[in-house]
């Protein structure tokens, strides 16, 4: 039986022998995320149900990331469960503000994710892991109650479709530009309930920081994992790594529900225009849309990679009076390189604010809500009505080459124009 | 299981800060939740709503965020059964998770807005009693029957 990256995985982590799409399987996990929004509502309902205790203490993940350094008394009331549950459960991946980054960036980077893993996570953009060759899934807080208690989870086998790349990539277009070229494509459906495999020559020449940018935004098309097969870029990030792990590859005659293949050589910078991140246009079609405040970061663009061609572009100029401009590393560890290598200078230097690491502005909870009439370009994942504040707010999806352009002119900008 | 009450008909990509706003994830109570439900894209939802009332809606209710939060707010403002093309693959696992009764039907676009309809859950049949048409759905898979019959995925935990 011939199966793909995904399938492997699935059937890995069962008692089965074999395994098809559309198969419901109970697996067993490697670990399970719950976030200050989510984690709450687990807890109430595995305390609710009766259970004392948790499965294994070791993969639990517990991160005070969305309303957190806390927004406000409610928002400090959730983070405050989650301190609590850890301290009781004895958890030791529990992040306090401090050590704490968005959950997405900071689980690969501490390397409680690696190849060959099984992980749910409390928050849809779980999916991001795919990039380093595991099976990564967002789940509800009532998945999440039923891992602490068995360290299971039922899941229905999606079927795979695979996204091949080929080509050279122009200057300025990257991982961003990609998936939003193929969310634009496809829909915001366009995956529903399928696996996203990502391969081709253009995605062996990306970075890990563009790899998890394109398996982040999977769900935006629907997808339940955007999966990267492992190669050297992948082992390399990976290594020294603090257990053992498996490297899965799909087999050549795998069954595939769809293939798509881009020659991608052509492809300029891509911006996802209100209310959907489907609705997508190539920089050169959007003529003077002005903006009030650009934002760089989130778990899909708040990496080192992300804040160095941000930098790269804003170094020695300033933001455009009266726009404001929020940088928002993803981790402490990200944080503290920005700093070391010079970027927080220029960010600050260039008028931006640069924050502690949190969710904060992507789903409109605190540092950067937009009020009535106000036009948003963000590096984050959606662009939903009211997404980042008032309901007649605007919010435009780029890559952060272009965000932090667009930020010294005020308007859509392609880097070119002002480097 | 039969579930009556009028239709309240929405688009396609209905997506979770749709149905709930993220500013409003500070608390668990449905009650509460249910309050701003639909809020951005409907104002004052909330307030219309009957208990026992349905939604009808395109492809891919539920899209987005994973928030259980959703589900929880449509149960919190009364809304007793949802009806779409298609839902969104972690709408899908929290609404049988939580016990949020829902259909997949190729037929919303006959159902109209405050239509009142009458479905009979067990055997996934949908009576308009506004047009006396009646709509049937495949049902749900063995296993995912399993979770339904159990009222959620703690009880059937539980019930191992």
């Amino acid at each position: 039986m011939a199966y793909t990256i995904a399938e492997k995985i699935l059937l890995t982590h069962t008692d089965k022998k074999d395994i098809h799409p559309g198969e419901f399987i109970e697996a067993k996990i490697d670990l399970a995320l719950g976030n200050d929004i989510t984690a709450p509502l687990a807890i109430e309902e595995f305390k609710k149900a009766g259970f004392k205790g948790v499965f294994d203490h070791k993969k639990i993940v517990l991160v005070p990331d969305h309303f957190a350094p806390a927004k406000d008394l409610k928002s400090a009331n959730q983070c405050k469960i989650l301190a609590d549950f850890a301290r009781v459960q004895k958890i030791e991946n529990y992040f306090e503000v401090g050590c704490m980054g968005i959950e997405h960036a900071l689980l690969p980077e501490q390397k409680l994710v690696l190849p060959g893993d099984l992980v749910i996570g409390a928050d849809s953009h779980t999916c991001t892991y795919g990039a380093m060759g595991c099976y990564a899934t967002g789940v509800g807080s009532t998945d999440l109650a039923r891992a602490f208690v068995d360290g299971k989870c039922w899941l229905k086998v999606p079927a795979s479709i695979k996204f091949a790349y080929k080509g050279k990539l122009k200057k300025w277009v990257g991982g961003k530009d990609l998936i939003l070229f193929t969310i634009g494509h496809i829909g915001v459906d366009g995956a529903l309930y399928k696996v996203m495999e990502f391969c081709g020559p253009v995605i062996r020449n990306l970075g890990m920081d563009d790899r998890f940018t394109m398996s982040n935004m999977a769900i935006e098309a629907g997808a339940r994992a955007g999966i990267i097969e492992p190669d050297e870029i992948t082992l390399k990030y990976v290594r020294p790594a603090p257990r053992k792990y498996k490297v899965y590859k799909s087999d050549k005659d795998a069954y595939y529900e769809k293939t798509y293949e881009w020659d991608i050589s052509d492809l300029e910078p891509q911006v996802a225009c209100p209310h959907l991140p489907s609705n997508v246009k190539g920089l050169s079609k959007l003529k003077d849309i002005k903006i009030d405040q650009v934002v760089i970061g989130s778990c899909t663009n708040g990496r080192i990679s992300d804040l160095r061609i941000a930098a790269k572009i804003l170094k020695g100029k300033k933001i455009k009076p009266g726009l404001r401009l929020i940088v928002i590393p993803a981790t402490q560890k990200i944080y503290l390189e920005a700093v070391r290598q010079g970027f927080a200078g220029i960010f600050v230097e260039a008028n931006a604010v640069f924050s502690t690491p949190t969710c904060g502005p992507c789903l409109g909870g605190h540092m950067g809500i937009l009020t009535e009439g106000e036009v948003c370009l963000a590096t984050t994942n959606r662009n939903f009505i009211g997404r980042m504040g008032h309901p007649k707010s605007f919010v435009y999806l780029s890559s952060p080459a272009v965000a932090a352009a667009s930020a010294i002119t005020g308007r859509i900008t392609h880097p070119d124009e002002v480097i | 299981m039969i579930i009556k009450g009028k239709v309240y008909k929405f688009g396609n990509d209905i997506n979770t800060d749709d149905i709930i706003a993220a500013k409003y994830l500070v608390t668990t109570d449905e009650k509460e939740l249910g309050k701003h439900c639909m809020e951005n894209i409907a104002p004052g939802f909330s307030q219309k709503v009957i208990n026992g009332d349905i939604i009808v809606a395109g492809k891919n209710f539920g899209c987005g965020s994973s928030r259980e939060h959703a589900p929880r707010a449509l149960k919190g403002c009364g809304i007793s059964a949802v009806i779409a093309r298609s839902f969104a693959g972690i709408f899908f696992r929290n609404a049988i998770n939580i016990g949020l009764p829902f259909l997949e039907s190729s037929d919303v676009d006959k159902i109209n807005d405050g239509d009142s309809l009458e479905i009979d859950l067990s055997r996934g049949i949908i009576k308009n009693l506004s047009t006396n048409q009646e709509h049937k759905t495949p049902p749900f898979p063995q296993f995912l029957q399993g979770i339904i019959e159990q009222g959620g995925l703690m009880n059937w935990i539980k019930s191992r």
